[in-house]
C-alpha cells in the first residue's frame, strides 16, 4: 500500500454540516416534549383566540385584546403579547437551552464527536437545528392565532394604536411584520439558551437562563428606567412592535430593538461557540465550565449591555414620556376613534381635520413634574364639529406605562365616553371612546422635523 | 510512514491545567493485535483512549494512527471507532434506529443489511426494534460495539467493553473482537478486568500516573515481574517442599496455612527462571507435577503492585 493510499483511507473529511443538521433535527423532533410543543403552538393559539373571541369578556389589559370581537387580526397580536412575555422565552429554553445539555445528560458527546470529527460542525448543526425548531414554533403561534381569529371573527379592519383604521390587507402586513420583528429578541434568547446549555452542562440553570432573563427584562420594562437602558435590553422588540400600529409608524424604537437583539444573538452565539471549542471532551467529570462560564459568558454580555446603553444614549435622542407627547397622542387617537363612533351612530360624517381635536393633560393635578409614567395623568380632550360653535370636551384618566403604552379611560360626559356600549341600528356595539389603548413614542420626536 | 502499526505514539504528553494526565507515553499497536491498557484510576487510560479517538489533541509528542500523523487539529482519523465512558446511545431511538442514524451521519455508506449484520454479530437481533431506553448495561455495551462495527473500523478503541456482560455475553463479545483482530483490525481495550485482558490481549501497556511502566507481550510481563506466588501440587508434597526449600530463588510462602487448608499444596514465591529450575529438579527426582499456576496472574500482580505503590505514595 502506498503512502498516498493510506492517507486517503485514514484522513477522511469531517461530516458535512448539512448531514449533521439533519441528524440533529431528527433527534430534536424525536423528543416527545418537542413534538408536544409543536402541536401546542400550532393548535392552542387558534383555539384560544377563537374561544376568547366568542366570550363577552375580552382580555382588554392585553394590547389589542379589546378588539378581539371586532376583527380576526387582533387575535395574533394578543398571542404575540402573551408570547413575548412568557411563551417564547420558555420555548427557546426548552429547545435551544437544552440542545447541548441533552448530550451531557445522555453521555453521547464522545459518540457524536467520533462520528462527526468536527466540534465546529456539531455546534453549527445544533444551532441551526434548534433555530429551525424555534422558527417552527414561532410560525405555529402566528399562523394558528391568525387562523383562529379570522375563522372566528373574520377579516375586518383593525383599529390601530392611535385609533386609525387599518384595512384588512394593511393589518395583515403589519401583523406579519410584528411577528417578524419578534423573531429578533427570540433569536437573542435562543442564543443565550445555547450559551447556557454549553456553559452550564447538565445544570438546570442553563435551561432556565432564557426565562430568567425574560423575567428580568419584563420587570425592567415596568421600572422607570432611562430610555437608553430600556432600548438596550435584548427583549425590547417584544414591546416596540407596538409602534407598527400607529400612523406614522414609530419605527425608530423598533429598529433599535431589533439591532440590539441581533447583536446579542451574535455575541452570545460566538461565546457559546468559543466555550464549546475549548471544552475537554475526555474529562468524564465535566459538568459545565464553572468559573469560565461567568468570565467568558456573563461578563461579555454585561459589557455589551453597558456599551449598548452608552451608544444609544449618545446616538438616539430620547426624551421619554412628556406632557406634550401625551397630549398629542391622546388627541390623535381620540379624533380617529370619534370618527369611528360617528360612523357607528350614523351621525353626519366628519374628518379628523374638521374635529381639530386637542388635549390638555396634567399629572398629579399639576403638583408633580409633568412627565413620566403613572396612572395619575388626567386629560381634557376638546374637539369641534362643523357648524357648531361650542367645542365638545371629554375627560380621560390615563394610566401611562414606563414603555410608553397607555390606557385612556373615559370619565365623561356619558354621551361620549361614559358607557361601555353604544346603541347602533344593528344592536349594541362596543363604544370605541369608552376605553382605548395608545402609545407615546419614547424617542425625541421633535428632532424629526 | 509505518504501515504495520495501527498506533504509533512517541513521547505523548497531555495536561489539564495543573494536572498531568499523560507524560511521555510511547505506545505501539500493530494491525491485527488486541492491545490492553491497564492502570489504576487516574493513570491516564481514558485520556489516551480519547487521543486515539480524536476527542482531544496531545500537548506534545507525535502520534500516528493507521499510518497518518495526527496533527494539532482536533480530528479523529477515519476508520477509527469505539467508545470511552460507555457507548453513546439515544434512548428514544430503537437499536436499529440508533445504528441507522449513525450510518446516515457517516454518509450512508452502510446499507440496512449492514445494520442487520452488525446487530446479529453482537447478538441483538431479537431486540433490534426496542428502544435503547430499556436496555440493560450489557445490551448497551453490545449496541455500542455494533455502532463501532458499523463503520468497519481498522482501529477499534474500547473502554471496558465487557462491563455489565454476563459470562455468555462476555464470551460472545470476545469472539467478535477475536474475529476482528484475525481480519486485521487493531483493537485497543481498556479494562480493570484482568481476566478479560488476559483472555483477549496479546500485548498490554501498564500506565501509572500518566507514565508507561510496562509495555509488551503478557509473557514478557511474567518474565519481567518480581517474584510471583505459585500454587504447586505434586505427587509428593513433602519432597516437593524440601526441594523448593533447597532451590535458589525459591521461597515457600505461608506453608503452614497452605498445609492447613490443603495438605497436598505448596505455595512458592519465585521468578520464572528459579521456578523452571524447581520444576526440573522435581522431574529429575521423579516427583509428578500435577498443578503449577500463579496465585494471581502476572498482569494482576503488576496491577496490584501499581495500586499498592500508589496507596503507599498517597
Amino acid at each position: 500500500m502506498t503512502a498516498t493510499a493510506i492517507r486517503e483511507t485514514t484522513t477522511a473529511p469531517a461530516v458535512p454540516v448539512s448531514r449533521v443538521y439533519r441528524f440533529e433535527l431528527r433527534k430534536l423532533l424525536s423528543q416527545w416534549r418537542v413534538r408536544l410543543l409543536l402541536l401546542a403552538c400550532w393548535i392552542a393559539p387558534g383555539l384560544f383566540v377563537a374561544g376568547v373571541s366568542q366570550q363577552s369578556t375580552l382580555p382588554s389589559d392585553t394590547l389589542f385584546g379589546r378588539w378581539m370581537h371586532a376583527t380576526g387580526w387582533a387575535g395574533p397580536l394578543v398571542i404575540l403579547g402573551f408570547a413575548g412575555t412568557w411563551a417564547l422565552p420558555l420555548l427557546t429554553s426548552v429547545v435551544a437551552g437544552d440542545v447541548f445539555a441533552a448530550e451531557d445528560r445522555l453521555g453521547t458527546w464522545r459518540h457524536l464527536l467520533v462520528a462527526v470529527r468536527s466540534p465546529r460542525r456539531i455546534f453549527a448543526a445544533k444551532a441551526l437545528a434548534s433555530l429551525t425548531v424555534v422558527l417552527l414554533l414561532v410560525a405555529g403561534l402566528a399562523v394558528s392565532g391568525t387562523v383562529g381569529g379570522l375563522t372566528a371573527v373574520g377579516d375586518q379592519p383593525l383599529v390601530g394604536l392611535d385609533g386609525h383604521l387599518l384595512a384588512p390587507g394593511d393589518a395583515a402586513a403589519r401583523v406579519l411584520l410584528a411577528w417578524t420583528a419578534a423573531l429578533a429578541p427570540t433569536l437573542a434568547l435562543a442564543a443565550i439558551g445555547l450559551l447556557g446549555s454549553v456553559a452550564l452542562g447538565r445544570s438546570p440553570t442553563g435551561l432556565l437562563l432564557p426565562p430568567l432573563l425574560a423575567l428580568a427584562m419584563s420587570v425592567a420594562q415596568m421600572l422607570p428606567l432611562p430610555v437608553a437602558v430600556r432600548l438596550a435590553l435584548p427583549g425590547n422588540a417584544y414591546v416596540t412592535w407596538n409602534g407598527l400600529f400607529t400612523g406614522p409608524a414609530q419605527l425608530a424604537p423598533l429598529l433599535v430593538g431589533i439591532a440590539v437583539s441581533l447583536v446579542w444573538t451574535a455575541l452570545a452565539t460566538m461565546l457559546a461557540h468559543l466555550l464549546f471549542l475549548r471544552r475537554d471532551f475526555t474529562n468524564l467529570a465535566y459538568d459545565g465550565a464553572g468559573r469560565r462560564a461567568f468570565t467568558a459568558g456573563l461578563l461579555p454580555l454585561a459589557g455589551l449591555l453597558a456599551l449598548s446603553v452608552a451608544v444609544i444614549a449618545v446616538a438616539v435622542p430620547a426624551d421619554g414620556i412628556r406632557q406634550a407627547k401625551v397630549q398629542r397622542s391622546l388627541a390623535t387617537a381620540f379624533a380617529h376613534l370619534y370618527r369611528m363612533q360617528t360612523g357607528q351612530l350614523h351621525r353626519p360624517a366628519v374628518t379628523e381635520d374638521q374635529l381639530r381635536a386637542s388635549a390638555a393633560c396634567t399629572k398629579s393635578d399639576g403638583q408633580a413634574a409633568q412627565e413620566g409614567p403613572g396612572n395619575d395623568w388626567r386629560c381634557v380632550v376638546t374637539w369641534h364639529l362643523p357648524g357648531t360653535a361650542v367645542a365638545g370636551t371629554a375627560i380621560y384618566q390615563l394610566d401611562v406605562g414606563s414603555d410608553g403604552r397607555y390606557v385612556a379611560d373615559g370619565d365623561g360626559p356619558k354621551e361620549v365616553n361614559g358607557y361601555f356600549l353604544v346603541r347602533t341600528e344593528t344592536g349594541d356595539a362596543p363604544n370605541p371612546l369608552w376605553q382605548f389603548d395608545g402609545n407615546v413614542d419614547l424617542l425625541d420626536t421633535t428632532s424629526k422635523g | 510512514m509505518d504501515t504495520r502499526h495501527a498506533v504509533r505514539a512517541r513521547g505523548i504528553s497531555k495536561g489539564f491545567g495543573d494536572v498531568v494526565a499523560l507524560d511521555g507515553v510511547d505506545l505501539d499497536v500493530t494491525q491485527g493485535q488486541i492491545h490492553g491498557l491497564v492502570g489504576p484510576n487516574g493513570a491516564g487510560k481514558t485520556t489516551l483512549l480519547g487521543l486515539l479517538l480524536g476527542l482531544a489533541v496531545a500537548d506534545g509528542g507525535s502520534l500516528e494512527i493507521l499510518g497518518a500523523p495526527v496533527g494539532r487539529e482536533f480530528a479523529a482519523p477515519d476508520a477509527v471507532a469505539g467508545f470511552v465512558d460507555g457507548p453513546g446511545l439515544y434512548p428514544s431511538l430503537t437499536a436499529r434506529q440508533n445504528l441507522a442514524a449513525l450510518a446516515r451521519l457517516r454518509g450512508g455508506r452502510q446499507r440496512t443489511a449492514d445494520i442487520d449484520d452488525v446487530l446479529d454479530e453482537v447478538g441483538l437481533t431479537a431486540v433490534a426494534d426496542e428502544r435503547a431506553r430499556g436496555f440493560s448495561l450489557g445490551m448497551r455495551q453490545r449496541l455500542g460495539l455494533a455502532a463501532a462495527l458499523l463503520t468497519r473500523p481498522r482501529l477499534l478503541v474500547l473502554d471496558e467493553p465487557a462491563n455489565g456482560l454476563d459470562p455468555a455475553g462476555k464470551r460472545h463479545v470476545h469472539g467478535v473482537l477475536d474475529r476482528l483482530a484475525a481480519d486485521g483490525t487493531a483493537v485497543v481495550v481498556s479494562s480493570h478486568r484482568m481476566d478479560d485482558l488476559e483472555a483477549l490481549c496479546s500485548e498490554v501497556t501498564l500506565l501509572a500516573t500518566g507514565r508507561v511502566v510496562f509495555s509488551g507481550p503478557l509473557g514478557k510481563l511474567a518474565t519481567d515481574s518480581r517474584a510471583l506466588d505459585y500454587r504447586l501440587r505434586t505427587s509428593d508434597p513433602e519432597a516437593a517442599r524440601r526441594l523448593a526449600d533447597g532451590t535458589d530463588g525459591v521461597r515457600i510462602v505461608d506453608a503452614e496455612a497452605a498445609v492447613r487448608q490443603d495438605a497436598g499444596l505448596v505455595v512458592v514465591r519465585a521468578r520464572v527462571p528459579a521456578l523452571d529450575e524447581l520444576v526440573a529438579r522435581l522431574v529429575t527426582s521423579g516427583i509428578a507435577v500435577r498443578e503449577l499456576a500463579p496465585v494471581v496472574s502476572p498482569l494482576e500482580a503488576a496491577f496490584l503492585e501499581l495500586t499498592a505503590s500508589r496507596e503507599a505514595d498517597g
